[in-house]
């Protein structure tokens, strides 16, 4: 007898189909353009292109699969790693709905009510730059006010002090030490900053990880 | 057919594109909904979550729309609007196409795109991005798995090894936020240069501190939420915790700059 499929089997059915037709699709778009216009990449070019931007980006991408999968839970992880924004927004707001509705990562609860809100924020993400590209020219000059613009420099930091506030003070224990080793590594190394936190997230977390799992097992959780 | 970077059958195709992803947002939104019926989840709960999950996201996508109106001046409006509604980000599809360009003797912004300086750009992009789309199809249900056994083994230690992934997060954004602190003691005559997006930029000493003021204000505003949350007449406030801090935030970030920047 066929096995009945499980809810989390079928998330995953339904976001590989997603993702590989989307991934297709985004690659038709340059395909299109050379069709449609009659013309090619320039292919030294191309190649350069790629050679100096792929590999770096390619090996971010691949670090944050392993990272983030496992906290964005199944259908979170097909929707964000299509709609991006991860570590800004998407799972933020995982955290956030997961903290509200008082349910663990791990169960399917968790699942579905990250998936909700990874969702509601895809689609608002879209239906706002839609709104934003739809009404460029009368939003450009309000947008780009030298006035605004140091609020939209600061979003991390405002972001992560009120999540951080929520998050920490439930497992400070757990907290205290990745906080003072990333305090330290980021003020006194001066090669990180906004383009290598990216890089730090895995490795704070395996720290972390080490840590809790030492407390754990001396039975201090 | 003339090519321009505004051509109308480029925003068509990066219409279709982009109704595609957001039906896919759709598609797990509604699937994710009849599943938490099943489970007999509080649906007043999740209708709730629904709503702050959509204000909280109205500011960080806002500061999207302004990275599409910027890219527009250089690579036209449907291939910014494009990029920035699926995976990438200002500054890497900045990255991306100034390496192409300069492969060809050319800078971002200095004159109109060829179509074939377009598609070589787009295809850039386009491939220096992809790994995350195919790789959670290909080894995101082993990972997810691997949780499982984890959980189904201990529960407990499950529960903390998931805190402590978030936790480790937060914790190298905080280290994040305080990373141009060391302008204070790096800086000549009170200046700092740095490259930004490219563009060689001037800092003043103090600016660094500017992020852990605008932590510190977003902080102590949900730590005022949380007490006020207590009294059961404020209860309401959960929805709205996060993203009044954000906002406010972002918005004391205003005199800071004025003051430290």
């Amino acid at each position: 007898m066929k096995k009945e499929m499980t809810y989390l089997d079928s998330v995953h059915r339904d976001g590989r189909i997603w993702n590989l037709s989307v991934m297709v699709l985004l690659l038709a778009f340059p395909a299109a353009v050379c069709v449609i216009f009659n013309v090619l990449p320039q292919w030294n070019s191309l190649l350069m292109g790629l050679i100096a931007t792929a590999p770096m980006y390619w090996a971010v991408g691949a670090i944050e699969t392993v990272t983030y999968v496992p906290m964005l839970g199944a259908g979170g992880s097909y929707l964000s790693f299509v709609t991006g924004n991860i570590s800004n927004l998407k799972l933020p707001c995982a955290l956030n709905a997961l903290e509200q509705n008082e349910v663990s990562a791990n169960s399917e609860e968790g699942e579905v009510v990250s998936t909700i809100a990874i969702a509601i924020s895809s689609i608002v993400t879209t239906i706002i730059i839609i709104i934003g590209v739809l009404l460029i020219v009368p939003l450009t000059p309000i947008l780009q006010a030298p006035a605004l613009q140091p609020a939209f420099d600061q979003i991390l930091p405002a972001l992560f002090g009120g999540l951080g506030v929520a998050f920490v003070s439930k497992n400070w224990k757990i907290a205290v030490a990745p906080a003072i080793l990333m305090l330290i590594l980021f003020i006194f190394v001066p090669a990180l900053n906004a383009g290598t936190v990216g890089i730090m997230v895995p490795v704070s977390a395996l720290f972390t990880i080490g840590v809790a799992r030492i407390m754990y097992k001396r039975g201090a959780l | 057919m003339e090519f321009s970077v505004n051509h109308p059958i480029l925003f068509v195709i990066a219409g279709i594109l982009i109704a595609v992803v957001l039906a896919q947002s759709v598609f797990f939104l509604v699937k994710a909904l009849r599943r938490s019926k099943q489970l007999g989840m509080d649906q007043k709960k999740l209708k709730k979550t629904m709503l702050s999950a959509a204000l909280f996201t109205i500011a960080p996508a806002v500061a999207i729309v302004i990275s599409v109106m910027i890219l527009s001046k250089s690579l036209g409006l449907p291939l910014p609007w494009l990029r920035l509604s699926v995976i990438g980000s200002m500054s890497y599809e900045t990255v991306a196409a100034t390496n192409t360009l300069n492969a060809m003797n050319e800078t971002l912004g200095a004159s109109n795109l060829t179509a074939q300086q377009y598609v070589t750009v787009l295809t850039v992009m386009t491939i220096s991005i992809m790994m995350g789309i195919w790789l959670v199809p290909a080894i995101g249900k082993k990972l997810q798995k691997g949780m499982q056994s984890l959980s189904n083994r201990d529960a407990k230690w499950a529960d903390i090894f998931s805190i402590s992934l978030f936790i480790g997060m937060i914790a190298a954004f905080l280290g994040f936020v305080f990373c141009d602190v060391s302008r204070l003691w790096t800086a000549e005559d009170g200046i700092v240069t740095a490259i930004k997006d490219g563009v060689t930029v001037e800092y003043s000493a103090t600016s660094g501190l500017i992020p852990v003021c605008v932590m510190a204000v977003s902080a102590l505003i949900m730590i005022i939420c949380g007490l006020l949350m207590r009294k059961p007449k404020l209860k309401w406030l959960s929805e709205y915790a996060l993203p009044i801090s954000l906002v406010l935030g972002m918005a004391s970030a205003i005199p800071f700059t004025m003051w430290l920047g």
